[in-house]
């Protein structure tokens, strides 16, 4: 047998696009190996995947996967994958995207997203503020945390995406971190396998501007250890109160149901889910 | 068996060291061509072949065969 040196999952990767750009210990790069995993473990056909990507670190990724791919506009991510799931329903069409690209810029194409139901996977890496352009503040960053816009600590509460999707209508809704890799790479594949608007949120460590300005540690570790010690399973969270609750990450799977997928406005039809 | 480092795009972040529940790895005077200081394979005997440190390095580089 031959001796392979290499990690097989770089097989899905473009030529001589590694080292990628991201950080030290930054959790995009785990988020890749999970999806590359998860992809290897369904043996999906690659030419039938459509990556896109926003604006931002987590929009990167597609860039380093060997499928089509889109990459560009901030925020707008949703808006294409509509155009292309509507023109080629059988293809699968993946979205990275980041919290500040998705929630706060995208916020209005999420919302209408999940309220059609549109067949498409959503990987959302949240790592707690604008990372590319220097930290700022995003809609998911905690209570009270000093970022490089908020020098006294931010004031603004925080908007829980997983509790958005679920109200406006999505129909697979999971949060994990990238402390949990078994159960992330289970939930990425649920939800590729999933027919409908599939939301999945991880948790990811940002060292080098979250860790730095809220966290004061440069050390992808100790942003891991933080967002460990804030996590709790969806079962233990049904038995404590809302304060108990405050600053808390609630893991675990949301919702999964089944309703008429969004087909276009005239070919709509109910009885195919 | 035998677990490989790709020292070249090895980026010295340590995650592999924490998510190791046997202490496989440790820092050690090591550098590569980027001036990473990279772990270092130490007690290969103790791997139990979970490839949890292939899974979660964010660079791809590590390979347990």
């Amino acid at each position: 047998m031959v001796q392979q040196r290499t990690n097989p999952l770089r097989k899905y990767i473009r030529n001589r696009k590694l080292p990628h750009f991201f950080c030290p210990g930054c959790g995009c790069g785990q988020i890749l190996n999970y999806f590359l995993k998860a992809v290897d473990d369904l043996q999906l056909d690659f030419k039938k995947i459509i990556t896109i990507g926003g604006v931002g670190c987590t929009a990167r990724i597609p860039i380093y996967l060997n499928t089509d791919s889109l990459h560009g506009v901030h925020g707008r991510t949703l808006a294409w994958a509509t155009g292309i799931k509507l023109y080629r329903p059988d293809l699968k069409v993946v979205i990275f995207a980041g919290d500040g690209d998705l929630v706060s810029i995208g916020g209005n194409h999420f919302l209408h997203a999940s309220r059609r139901n549109l067949d498409v996977t959503v990987i959302l890496v949240n790592n707690f503020n604008f990372a590319m352009t220097g930290g700022q503040v995003a809609p998911t960053t905690p209570f009270n945390s000093v970022t490089m816009t908020t020098p006294y600590g931010s004031k603004e509460n925080t908007i829980d995406v997983c509790k958005l999707a679920v109200s406006a209508g999505a129909t697979y809704v999971s949060r994990w971190s990238t402390a949990k890799p078994i159960q992330t790479v289970k939930s990425i594949k649920k939800a590729l396998q999933h027919k409908g608007f599939s939301l999945v949120e991880i948790l990811s460590q940002c060292p080098t501007n979250f860790g730095r300005y809220a966290l004061r540690t440069g050390d992808p570790e100790k942003v891991l250890e933080w967002i460990k010690n804030r996590s709790i399973s969806k079962t233990k969270a049904e038995k404590l109160n809302e304060h108990e609750l405050k600053d808390k990450f609630i893991l675990g799977e949301f919702i999964d149901k089944k309703r008429p997928v969004f087909q276009g406005t005239t070919l709509f039809k109910e009885e195919d889910n | 068996m035998a677990i490989y480092i790709d020292e070249k795009i090895c980026k010295g972040c340590k995650l592999c060291i924490h998510f190791c529940p046997n202490n496989v790895f440790q820092m050690r005077n090591k550098i590569n061509n980027k001036g990473f200081v990279i772990p270092d394979v130490v007690n290969e005997s103790k791997c139990t072949k979970c490839k949890l440190c292939e899974l979660t390095c964010p660079d791809l580089a590590i390979f347990v065969e």
